[in-house]
């Protein structure tokens, strides 16, 4: 039974592949908990049909089982062994929690929510205050890469039902994300209208998006390609339409991206390259760009 | 399941729908009505705690607090309220005593000013809210303002009827006496939980926002 | 004990006929009544009718979901269909049935003539159906659709009449879910009969002492948070809307505040049943009384303190989320004890494999399961990664559909003889959970694997790389709605023609079947008599009776009847 469970534990297939060093971890908690899990399951079960086999009551027999009303000792035993495990359990996820950054320090104190009753223009809902960076609700730097490379910061706004992702240091907007391989990137994440949520399947990484709030994902890539990125907050009718895509490319292929966009926008000082409906490859949602109110206008508001 | 020793007849008499519908049937249980009471005083406490969580979390999480531009509170007329309502608990269990005393007479007098009392105070809240230079939705902060004192209200509303009904009540002769004041004894209980309420409420919404 | 007054008291021959006992007329069972048992037959077959109108609406959904696009229906009328489904499920089907059986037994269980407010206890009944039509009519005016949970702001800005009925319908069905509890709770600890302790009161008691506490403490702070959504809704205030100052994240804290505990509350009450159900089929005592008792009351307690880990990925602080981890988890330890002392019980008994017992042992099953991946799913790292996925909608129909609703159906088959006075047809009791077994797995297992690669929850459109798995599901969910069939035939037919019951065709040792079946309008012809304790199966009486084991008393119990 326990061989069982150790195989079955790593050899489950059941997640995506891992892009990102944390997301192997992730993967290696949940390998153990999935040994952990096999082993109850294997044994209550075990248990179970066993006996609706071996003791099957008799045709005729009338009389009843023996009156064992408890055992203190094993009652000890199967309470204590949950206990311990559970313990284990608690430990190995904080450590895991810890290492993929989530008790950042700077994480400490939540500013709250941004008074946003204040802008006037539409566009200053996206009350990003970079004063106020002192936070991270989300998964901020990890201990680890805490010194050394400085992150690459991209902004990211969710509105129904897109993703637009700003980059601060060349002013690139766009609809999809582009990052560098082996460098830590830092999501500064607000809404523009409702909850949203930021998840990366194949970095195991998921935060909330929030209007009036800013909340942070911090992750290093380290598998170039091509990636989804997907909105898992109920959102609105479209909420499974909100997905675009998370391109990791080596350093050199990333500058060339940046660079032909800041170009880009320069020359048309219109934001033609945002449009994230027709970025995105889900051909299935074409029909439906109407309904789903996402139109230049409604981008080109946002663009700060 | 000894088989009846008790003959049939008389076991459907006993059982007749006309007792069943009563709610008790041949044998009388102790009356319960109290602790049911006390069980939803338990609840309707919750309903309190979960705002004045909001509250609290509001207060603690916002930036700007209290929100800009939002004016003091007036603290007269609700320091005026405090007293009168914690007064018109010690009034009516004055009536209370009356009443252990089999003075039915008492009991109205004082229940009576505990009434009128309880709608002194609501006077002072409508007076409260028509005076307010803020309204429900100014912000965050008048706006709990408004809900916390409204429900408050309500209660303190729901109480003054409570009491009217045990005076209606009394009248009857016999109805309240020195033994069987269950009437009496829940609106006063209920009182009292307005009024402790209410403080919590006066600290939580007035003074540490000012 | 008062066997001692028992022990002389000479067997005379039963009444002739059982139908000399004054019954409820048909009629009854349509008004307002206050006799316990009427109304928990009216809250079990109201909470039914839900039942098949929100798997109804399941179907739909799946159908929808057997293929990527939103074709069978709309985006937007999909998520109405979700909201409705699940607010159906748990607020007028898990929760009104869970107390249908506490209406039914408590009193019976205690030796008590009824309810210690049976006025109270009618009107909490009658709340459910208007509360219930209310929701149905926000169809015809655009339903909510923001899912069961209603977080803001989305459910300010979409569908808005719907939300406001939604609002409205849950405060008048938490409500008299509340009144529910003030019974249930005022009973069970005042109105025992004079021998029995609270050790020798039935398990269910227990749980039920369990799921009130529950229902008393959360639910009004439920009802907190609605009146605040309500005001943002109607009045223009900004409690939970950030456009206007306000924060959701307060709603979510509010939210969750009562709705963890509501999971328990759905849960807890079938806790209850399946330790009354396992010992009477295992002809054993049940496995560490006191065990299970009290870790009902510390799951209920805990239950109380865990309420954000549905918050893991929402703007909870770090430290919050490691410390709602650790409690969290804490929790496996009072179930474990449950599921450890059940599986004790059964082994070395001697098990009549009938449909109660059967759906009891899928229970057992099915909610492990259920439990194990909850256990996942409090693991923070873990669970950043499968929030709303649809790893989360295994999880909760592990528990819920295998959980709960198996338990409720091994409820019904072994009380329905106790309600009806008739037995069910065994056959068509198995048929009905062979198919229920197997559809229920194929429906929600490959759930698991779907979440964890990558399908989100709530939508109606997805990746066509999940289209297999999803077409499994459908075909699960559509071989689960026909297991609803022999069911209803099942229940219809023994109604009327199954094999009478007599007062104890389980031989059975608690209060309830000591009385005729179905019991009389007072239940008990006289003082009930409290001669072993609920489960002393197997146990020579001798040493409370002096000269009458249980195979006597038992064998005396069904000659009476006959
Ligand atoms: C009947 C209802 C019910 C029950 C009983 C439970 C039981 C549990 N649930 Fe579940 N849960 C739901 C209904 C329920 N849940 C619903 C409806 C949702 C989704 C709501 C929504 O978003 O719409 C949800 C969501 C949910 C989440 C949030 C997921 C997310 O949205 O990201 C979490 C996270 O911690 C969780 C955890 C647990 C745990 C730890 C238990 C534990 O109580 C389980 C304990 C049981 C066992 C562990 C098995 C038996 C024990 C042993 C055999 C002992 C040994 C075991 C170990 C040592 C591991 N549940
Ligand atoms: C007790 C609770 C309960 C139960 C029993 C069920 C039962 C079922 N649920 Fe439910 N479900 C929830 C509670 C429950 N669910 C909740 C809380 C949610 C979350 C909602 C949200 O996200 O907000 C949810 C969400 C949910 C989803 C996810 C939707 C999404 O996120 O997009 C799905 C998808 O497959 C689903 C499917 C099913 C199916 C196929 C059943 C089947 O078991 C149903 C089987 C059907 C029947 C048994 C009915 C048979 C009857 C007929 C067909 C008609 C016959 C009529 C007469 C005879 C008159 N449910
Ligand atoms: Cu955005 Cu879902
Ligand atoms: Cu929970």
């Amino acid at each position: 039974m326990t061989l069982i469970s150790l195989w079955y534990g790593q050899n489950h297939g059941l997640l995506p592949m891992a892009a990102s060093n944390d997301a192997g971890e992730v993967d290696e908690l949940f390998n153990f908990m999935m040994t952990i899990a096999t082993g109850l399951f294997l044994l209550v079960e075990g248990v179970l049909v066993y006996s609706l086999f071996k003791f099957r009551r008799q045709k005729g027999d009338t009389t009843d089982g023996p009156p064992i009303e408890g055992n203190v000792p094993l009652e000890i035993v199967w309470t204590a062994i949950p206990t311990v495990i559970v313990f284990i359990l608690s430990i190995y996820s904080f450590e895991i929690y810890n290492r993929m950054g989530g008790l950042d320090p700077m994480a400490a104190g939540d500013p709250g929510p941004q008074m946003m009753a204040h802008s006037h223009h539409h566009s200053e809902l996206v009350a990003l205050d970079t004063s106020q960076q002192n936070i991270a609700l989300g998964l901020g730097i990890s201990p680890e890469s805490q010194q050394g490379i400085n992150p690459l910061e991209i902004k990211v706004n969710g509105i129904q039902y897109a993703w637009v992702f700003t980059y601060p240091e060349s002013g690139v907007i766009s609809g999809e994300i582009h990052v560098p391989v082996n460098r830590p990137v830092a999501l500064n994440m607000t809404a523009g209208d409702v909850i949203h949520a930021f998840w990366l399947p194949e970095f195991r990484i998921k935060q909330d998006v929030i209007p009036g709030r800013e909340t942070n994902l911090v992750f290093t890539a380290n598998q170039v390609g091509q990636y989804p990125v997907i909105c898992a907050e109920l959102c609105g009718a479209y909420h499974g339409g909100m997905k675009t895509q998370l391109y990791v490319q080596t350093e050199e292929e990333y500058a060339q991206w940046i660079q032909d966009n800041t170009f880009a926008m320069k020359e048309s000082g219109e934001s033609v390259a945002m449009n994230p409906v027709s970025n995105s490859d889900t051909e299935f949602l074409e029909p439906y760009a109407q309904d789903m109110g996402v139109d230049a206008d409604t981008l080109a508001q946002l663009k700060p | 399941m000894q088989g009846s020793t008790v003959d049939n007849k008389s076991q459907i008499a006993i059982a007749s729908e006309q007792e069943a519908e009563q709610g008790h049937g041949h044998h009388e249980h102790p009356d319960f009505r109290m602790v049911g009471l006390y069980i939803f005083l338990i609840s309707d406490s919750m309903t309190f705690i979960g705002f004045f969580a909001a509250l609290l979390i509001y207060r603690a999480i916002m930036p700007v607090w209290p929100p800009e531009g939002m004016p003091e509170f007036e603290l007269l007329i609700p320091i005026i309220n405090t007293a009168i309502l914690v007064a018109s608990s010690f009034v009516m269990h004055e009536g209370q005593k009356s009443l252990k005393q089999n003075d039915v007479g008492g009991l109205q007098k004082y229940f009576g000013i505990t009434a009128a009392m309880g709608a002194v105070f609501l006077a002072g809240q409508v007076y409260e809210y028509s005076h307010a230079e803020f309204g429900l939705t100014t912000n965050l902060l008048a706006s709990c303002f408004y809900v916390l004192t409204g429900f408050h209200g309500l209660h303190v509303l729901t109480g003054v009827l409570l009491i009217l009904c045990v005076l209606w009540r009394s009248r009857e002769e016999g109805h309240y006496s020195a033994s069987s004041h269950f009437g009496v004894e829940a609106a006063e209980i209920y009182w009292h939980f307005v009024d402790v309420i209410w403080l919590v409420l006066f600290v939580l919404v007035y003074l540490i926002n000012n | 004990m008062s066997t001692t007054l028992e022990r002389n008291a000479p067997i005379s021959p039963p009444p002739p006929e059982q139908n000399e006992h004054p019954q409820r007329k048909w009629y009854e069972y349509f008004g307002f009544s206050t006799d316990h048992k009427v109304i928990g037959i009216q809250y079990l077959v109201t909470a039914f009718f839900f039942y098949f109108i929100g798997g109804a609406l399941a179907e739909v959904m799946r159908t929808e979901l057997s293929t990527p696009d939103p074709d069978f229906v709309q985006p937007e009328f999909y998520n109405q269909l979700l909201t409705m489904h699940g607010t159906i499920m748990l607020f007028l089907w898990i929760i009104p049935a869970g107390a249908a059986f506490a209406n039914y037994l408590i009193p019976l269980m205690i030796g008590a003539e009824d309810m210690a407010f049976p006025r109270l206890n009618g009107v909490a009944f009658w709340m459910i159906p208007p509360g219930g039509i209310l929701l149905m009519s926000s169809f015809f005016n655009g339903a909510p659709q923001a899912g069961w949970t209603s977080y803001p702001p989305l459910s300010l800005v979409s569908g808005k009449s719907g939300e406001e009925i939604w609002i409205l319908s849950i405060l008048i069905l938490g409500t008299s879910s509340m009144l529910g509890a003030f019974n249930f709770v005022t009973t069970i600890l005042l109105m025992r009969m004079p021998d029995m302790d609270i050790h020798s009161m039935p398990l269910f008691c227990w749980s039920m002492l369990a799921t009130s506490g529950l229902i008393i403490i959360g639910t009004p702070v439920l009802g907190a948070a609605l009146i605040l959504l309500s005001f943002d809704l109607i009045a223009g205030t900004a409690f939970f809307n950030p456009a206007g100052g306000g924060d959701p994240i307060v709603y979510q804290h509010m939210f969750w505040f009562y709705s963890h505990p509501a999971v328990y509350i759905m849960i807890l009450p079938f806790f209850g049943a399946i330790s009354e159900i396992l010992p009477v089929h295992a002809r054993k005592p049940i496995f560490g009384y006191r065990a299970i008792a009290y870790s009902s009351l510390a799951i209920s307690f805990l239950g109380l303190i865990v309420w954000a880990h549905h918050m893991f990925s929402s703007g909870t602080p770090g430290w919050l989320r490691m410390f709602f981890m650790a409690t969290t988890m804490i929790i496996a330890v009072p179930t474990g004890i449950k599921v450890f002392s059940w599986c004790a019980t059964i082994w070395g008994g001697k098990l009549s494999l009938n449909s109660a017992f059967i759906f009891a042992v899928g229970f057992l099953s099915s909610f492990l399961i259920g439990g194990l991946s909850g256990v996942m799913l409090a693991s923070v790292p873990f669970d950043i990664h499968v929030h709303d996925t649809y790893f989360i909608v295994a999880h909760f129909h592990y528990v819920l559909f295998g959980g709960s609703v198996f338990g409720l159906f091994a409820a019904v088959y072994h009380w329905f003889p106790k309600m009806t006075g008739r037995m069910v047809n065994e056959t068509l009791g198995q048929i009905h959970f062979v198919m229920t077994f197997i559809g229920f797995n194929i429906t929600f297992l490959p759930m698991h694997q779907l979440g964890l690669q990558g399908m989100n929850r709530r939508i109606a459109l997805y990746d066509p790389q999940f289209q297999f798995l999803n077409m499994v599901c459908t075909v699960g969910s559509y071989i689960l709605a026909l297991s609803t069939f022999p069911f209803i035939i099942n229940i219809i037919w023994s109604l009327y023609k199954g094999e009478k019951a007599g007062r104890n065709p389980w031989r059975a040792l608690t209060l309830e079947w000591q009385t005729a079946s179905p019991p009389i309008i007072e239940n008990f012809e006289e003082e009930p008599v409290l001669w072993a304790g609920p489960y002393d199966y197997g146990i020579d009486t001798e040493s409370i009776d002096g000269d009458e084991d249980v195979e006597d008393m038992l064998a005396a119990v069904t000659s009476e009847s006959q």
